[in-house]
């Protein structure tokens, strides 16, 4: 069997790319698998874990979160969709008309 | 589970239910308001199903007790008053659709089960049905595009969050072997605090401070708030935070109380800063808007201090502030709506002058919620304050008090600047015409005379919090 | 044993995986040495012979493809939640199938307000 640090590794280096995706990148679309990078990090963790510890819980919520996910990607792109109708580009910073 | 456990879980059930009702009627109904209608009696046979819902399910999942019912009425009264203001505007946004309060229903429904979470699954998708709601709710006015951007931006940050949080579940997972509050309060009782473990504290900080906007989280919510429509503000800066510091209180002040020697320097900190920024920034906003968001940042700030402090006098503080602050800022917000009509935008700080000599009752009005902002006796504002103050002194947070006091006086600047517009300018050009309705004289009569009743005699609500948490 | 476990059932992925890095990067490397570098502007053009592009390279296409990918992906994921339900079926017996068919309920709802705003109309 291979040990349990090593899923955990991998789910933390593939969040950490989600994470460097969001941060560094400007295309909302980018941004967004970004996210879902950073969910399929939790995700891996969250399998190997639960799978070691035998304990069901871990899995129960990545169900959740997979079905959260695809409730979220939906969402997303209504609004990029709904936002694209007033404008074309889908660069983040072309979007400002509300400065601080 | 057993079918005798399902009293506890009625309330939710029966908001789901109505709530899935109300956006079927939608089809069928045409007059949008019959639908506002119908959400506030959904509210009130909701209610109803509360005294009986006392107990905890599903081995711990589930909790309803004094705290969260404290919460959900709030949320309620949140609900009941946005529902009163909105229908009028959304004409004016001419954006009058049924499912604006189907949708409302359900963020309501995610609140509540975030008030009643006692397991970080079921806080989780509390959470996120709240949150993909209000990520809906804010890109409402869909021809407008300063909604869709507050939209996006609300909806980028919203999910980051959240994978944030999701990462810091895990971690607590992977330690604990557990999700549920009271097991991880139990199993950290025995561990020592490792580095680890802190990381996953911070990871869950962070989440919640973006849910509640504490600086340095904050960026998202003055863009938000402004481009979001204006009920929807009023709604946001209200029952989604106390649905925020509900969860905040029942993670940190149980599953995580064990570590509270680390992590009550970072909340002080971010308490401070968050204080700081609001109160700074609010200064240079030219747009009234705008300055009520910067002012929502700064109220989340004085809240944590209830948390900061802790055990029953705090927290009650905390819940008593919350409760308050909704009164105040949902009857500010009215004022907003009220100068908001078909060609005129309403919100910039030029338009409020002079309106004590155009329109004497509204700028009497206003000039009540700012008092109470500001936290000046005998509005309600002060009591909150003052409680607050109490719970941290008790807890030998003095100095933290005290610096709360001045960023308070430093408030007093942007709110009573408004006053002075109004009441000391001459009126410019035309006067302003109100878009007033009866639903919402009604929700700012609420406002108003709660806000100045709990400021004269506060007993009330201070015991009722007090029982509770107790 | 956790820690000094050796995957070895792995090992031709990985020199699988490692020689198809060193082909790729092989290839171009090789070919940067050996080709010939002479730039000049018609070389540079999208087109060496032809017409220019004119406009937008992408295509825009209708609004309804997102709404039916956005409908298909939100009632495609929901379907997880049947399989575990399956497993246990035969176990918990009654009790699942009133769960399940409330779960559908819902669904239902709102596949009865996305047909009722002809959400799948392609008009």
């Amino acid at each position: 069997m291979i040990p349990l640090h090593w899923y955990l590794w991998l789910g933390s280096i593939v969040f950490c790319i989600g994470i460097f995706g969001f941060l560094a990148k400007r295309n909302i679309i980018i941004m967004f698998l970004s996210i879902e990078l950073m969910l399929n990090g939790v995700n891996i963790s969250l399998v190997a874990l639960s799978h070691y510890m035998q304990d069901l819980r871990g899995e129960i919520l990545v169900f959740f979160i997979i079905a959260v996910a695809a409730a979220e990607a939906a969402i997303g792109l209504a609004i990029v969709v709904s936002l694209f109708r007033n404008r074309t580009s889908p660069h983040v910073d072309e979007i400002r008309e509300l400065k601080g | 589970m057993n079918f005798t456990d399902i009293h506890t879980l009625m309330p939710e059930i029966v908001m789901a239910v109505l709530a899935l009702a109300v956006l079927l009627s939608e089809l069928v109904i045409r007059r949008k308001e019959t639908v506002g209608l119908l959400a506030i009696v959904s509210v009130a046979v909701t209610a109803y199903f509360i005294p009986t819902s006392f107990g905890t399910v599903f081995n711990g999942m589930f909790i309803s007790d004094g705290y969260s019912v404290f919460f959900k009425f709030i949320f309620f009264t949140c609900l009941i008053l946005t529902v009163l203001i909105s229908s009028r505007y959304l004409e004016i946004e001419r954006s009058s659709h049924g499912e604006y309060y189907a949708l409302l229903m359900f963020a309501t429904l995610g609140m509540m089960l975030m008030a009643s979470a006692g397991d970080l699954i079921v806080l989780y998708l509390g959470l996120e049905l709240m949150a993909l709601s209000l990520y809906v709710l804010t890109g409402f006015i869909r021809h407008e595009y300063r909604s869709n951007e507050a939209s996006l931006k609300y909806f980028l940050l919203g999910a980051f969050s959240s994978a944030i949080l999701l990462y810091g579940i895990m971690m607590i997972y992977a330690q604990t072997g557990t999700t549920d509050i009271n097991t991880i309060s139990s199993v950290l009782t025995e561990k020592k605090a490792t580095v680890s473990l802190l990381l996953s504290v911070i990871f869950l900080l962070v989440a919640f401070s973006f849910k509640i906007a504490l600086a340095p989280f904050h960026m998202w919510t003055p863009d938000v708030y402004e481009g979001a429509p204006t009920s929807i503000t009023a709604f946001m800066s209200v029952g989604p935070k106390a649905a925020g510091f509900a969860v905040l209180g029942r993670v940190f002040l149980v599953g995580l109380y064990p570590l509270q020697i680390n992590w009550i320097p970072l909340l002080i900190g971010l308490s401070i800063l968050t204080m700081a920024v609001g109160n700074i920034l609010a200064i240079q906003q030219r747009s009234v808007k705008r300055m009520l968001a910067y002012s929502s940042i700064a109220h989340a700030g004085y809240a944590v201090i209830g948390i900061i402090a802790g055990g029953n006098e705090g927290v009650s503080a905390m819940m008593n502030y919350l409760l308050i602050y909704m009164f105040m800022n949902i009857g500010a917000f009215s004022i907003l709506i009220l100068m908001r009509s078909e060609d005129f935008l309403g919100e910039s700080l030029d338009d409020f002058k002079g309106l004590a000599k155009t329109h004497p009752l509204t700028a009497g009005l206003m000039l009540l919620f700012m008092f109470s902002l500001t936290g000046i006796p005998p509005t309600a504002g002060f009591i909150g304050k003052f409680y607050l103050f109490k719970a941290a002194v008790g807890a030998g947070y003095t100095w933290l008090a005290i610096v709360t006091v001045i960023f308070s006086a430093i408030s007093a600047y942007f709110y009573l600047r408004v006053v002075i517009y109004m009441y000391m300018h001459e009126p410019e050009g035309e006067a302003v015409s109100l878009s007033g309705s009866p639903s919402l004289g009604l929700a700012l009569l609420i406002s108003a005379l709660l806000v100045l009743f709990i400021g004269i005699y506060p007993s009330p609500f201070i015991s009722f919090a007090r029982i509770v948490t107790g | 044993m956790p820690g000094r476990y050796l995957p070895t059932e792995y090992l031709p992925v990985a020199i699988f995986i490692a020689i198809s890095i060193a082909f790729g990067l092989g290839a171009l490397i090789m070919g940067s040495m050996v080709r010939l570098r002479r730039p000049y502007r018609e070389k540079l053009m999208p087109y060496e012979s032809g017409i220019d592009p004119v406009g937008e390279p992408r295509v825009r296409f209708s609004i309804r493809f997102y709404i039916i990918a956005m409908l298909f992906v939100v009632f495609d994921v929901e379907a997880i939640f049947m399989y575990p339900w399956a497993i246990v079926f035969d176990k918990i017996g009654l009790f699942a199938l009133i769960e399940m068919i409330i779960f559908i309920v819902i669904l239902l709802v709102g596949y009865v307000y996305a047909l009722k705003k002809e959400a799948f109309r392609w008009e």
